[in-house]
């Protein structure tokens, strides 16, 4: 029930962002979620593609340093405290969150999030017990 | 089995290469004293003539030449025989101010590169070799120095000279090399470029000479591995002749230098005084064979070890450990001395390829060490702890390892600049000089 994220290392200069979304536009790759996190060194870049797979096979080429992590899509009611409940959730049964960040939907109505837990499986289980929709990847390559 | 170009020269006893030095080193300085007014002022201004100098125990009387005496000399001032009698000039890399040229008559080429097939035949090279010299040719001693010696030895040379990564590997494939002589650091290149490409399986290298340049056991170890060879270490420099002053046997526990040839002493380079066997210090040479650039008591800057201990080739040359570092390449900062080769060994140690770059910079009248890692794919990870904690790792690292803080950037693959000849480390900004 997880789906795949893809994190990609960029060093924290000018251009180096626009060179890789160049890399993916020149690909016809499309981003349907993403996030960077900074240092002054560093930046790590999370994206949630429409295929992994040939994104994988694209950066590699490009001789970028990449990781493949699995991640959970999870849908958010979209109504004031959606997201509290869920943190709330996973604080509660110790879960450890890493990050989260929003997922782009064409779908009114309804809001995902991607969130990055310690233990995936534990995750799983306490969310779906309390009745929150997890989503697949098959599901999400849908959306 | 062992193999030796002059058994009896390179196994002769230390009595025997101790006569052969005494009456060359007296033969040698009469002829400089004659020949070269540069040196005979400077042996003048020690009060030291040729009669002086009646044997080995007498060298440490005569005056040190340094590479600012060759740069005042250049280009003919320390030249011993008539220009007509030299057929060669070879010249240093240098990158700063003159570059150094050095003179050759027919039977200096002839003796160098006799030092070389030495070498060459000392990691198991013979006439059914395939000698792939990938060293620059041209003013660069490498190329000629190794291609000269494979010649002697009677191993089919394969002139490649450096650059051009792709047909330097179809040639290794379709020409079955089985010796490769280049820089350490194109060495590891031309490695990694053959892994990439998975053809591994299709060269035939056994054995690899690489010097110029320093390099660590870890990456004798990464080259070996990657090729599945074994890597010999040559020394040389161009002043003293070029490749080939010293080599490595099949005991790999430092190189045996041409003592026929070339008189070693370790020196503190602080005050010139010579140490004794196993101590640490500056190498110096005295040529007592060469004709035309015969140069006595050259100071290399090069921080190594001298042991006559026996070896196990049956060598009876004294060999010097691998440089430890280079008097002009150490870098003091914040009052220490830092050696890239130490850099090295902290990144190898973590798994790192060795391709990093130091930058020393000053701040506010305070020195400050950045050290720029390549990002490998094994330590990169999804999350900013991870990869920030594997920036702490190295720094905390070499701050056992050098005394002071460094700062780490882990940067992109493929960002500092490899070249395929020396490889450039270290960025100096302060302006001390
Ligand atoms: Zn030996």
């Amino acid at each position: 029930m997880t789906v795949k994220q893809i994190s990609v290392f960029l060093e924290n200069k000018a251009g180096c962002l626009a060179a890789f979304t160049k890399v993916l536009r020149e690909n016809d790759i499309d981003m349907r979620a993403m996030s960077i996190a900074e240092t002054p060194d560093f930046g790590i870049l999370r994206i949630i593609v429409d295929d992994t797979y040939k994104t994988a096979c694209v950066l590699k080429e490009a001789e970028y340093i990449f990781s493949i992590t699995p991640v959970l899509a999870v849908e958010v009611t979209d109504e004031a405290g959606g997201l509290y409940q869920i943190v709330q959730l996973l604080g509660d049964n110790k879960i450890n969150l890493e990050y989260t960040y929003a997922f782009i939907t064409r779908k009114r109505g309804q809001a995902y999030m991607i969130f990055r837990v310690e233990d995936n499986e534990k995750a799983i289980d306490v969310l779906e017990k309390n009745g929150v929709h997890i989503v697949s990847q098959e599901e999400l390559d849908e959306l | 089995m062992e193999k030796y170009y002059q058994r009896e020269i390179e196994c002769a006893s230390r009595e025997q290469i101790r006569a052969w030095q005494d009456e060359r080193l007296v033969k040698q300085v009469r002829h400089v004293y004659e020949h070269v007014p540069y040196y005979r002022n400077l042996m003048k201004e020690k009060g030291v003539t040729p009669d002086d100098i009646r044997s080995v125990d007498d060298l440490h009387k005569l005056p040190f030449l340094t590479k600012a005496d060759l740069r005042d000399a250049y280009p003919y001032g320390l030249l011993a025989v008539p220009l007509e009698d030299a057929v060669r000039i070879q010249s240093t890399s240098g990158t700063t101010g003159r570059r150094v040229v050095a003179f050759y008559t027919q039977h200096d080429l002839d003796l160098w590169e006799d030092c070389c097939a030495r070498a060459i035949m000392a990691a198991g090279g013979d006439k059914g070799d395939v000698v792939h010299v990938s060293y620059g040719y041209g003013l660069f001693t490498g190329g000629a120095g190794l291609n000269g010696g494979s010649h002697k030895v009677g191993a089919l040379t394969l002139p490649m000279s450096s650059g051009n990564t792709e047909r330097q590997i179809q040639f290794m494939c379709d020409l079955n090399s089985t010796i490769l002589c280049c820089t350490p650091s194109y060495a590891a290149y031309l490695a990694e470029s053959i892994h990439e490409r998975g053809l591994r399986d299709q060269i035939h290298l056994k054995a690899g000479i690489f010097g110029a340049e320093a390099w660590t056991q870890e990456m004798r170890r990464d080259i070996e591995e990657k090729l599945g060879i074994k890597a010999y270490d040559i020394y040389g420099l161009t002043e003293i002749s070029g490749p080939g002053v010293a080599y490595e046997c099949s005991a790999q526990t430092g190189m045996h230098i041409n003592e026929d040839h070339f008189i070693a002493e370790i020196i503190d380079p602080k005050t010139g005084e010579v140490l004794p066997d196993g101590e640490k210090g500056e190498l110096v040479f005295t040529c007592i064979t060469k004709e035309a650039f015969p140069l006595l008591r050259y100071r290399t800057r090069d921080i190594c070890v001298l042991t006559h201990e026996k070896c196990a080739c049956g060598r009876t040359h004294v060999k010097m450990s691998k440089p430890m570092g280079r008097s002009d390449d150490m870098l003091i900062v914040k009052g220490v001395n830092v050696f890239p080769s130490q850099i090295e060994t902290v990144l190898m140690n973590r798994g790192y390829a060795a391709n990093y770059q130091i930058i020393v910079s000053r701040v506010n009248n305070s020195d400050k060490l950045e050290v720029q890692v390549e990002m490998t794919p094994e330590m990169f990870s999804d999350t900013v702890t991870a990869v920030s904690n594997r920036e702490k790792e190295l720094e905390s690292d070499l701050k056992s390892m050098l005394g002071i803080y460094a700062d780490v950037q882990l940067v992109a693959p493929k960002t500092i600049a490899r070249s395929e000849g020396k490889a450039v480390r270290i960025i100096d900004k302060r302006n001390l000089y």
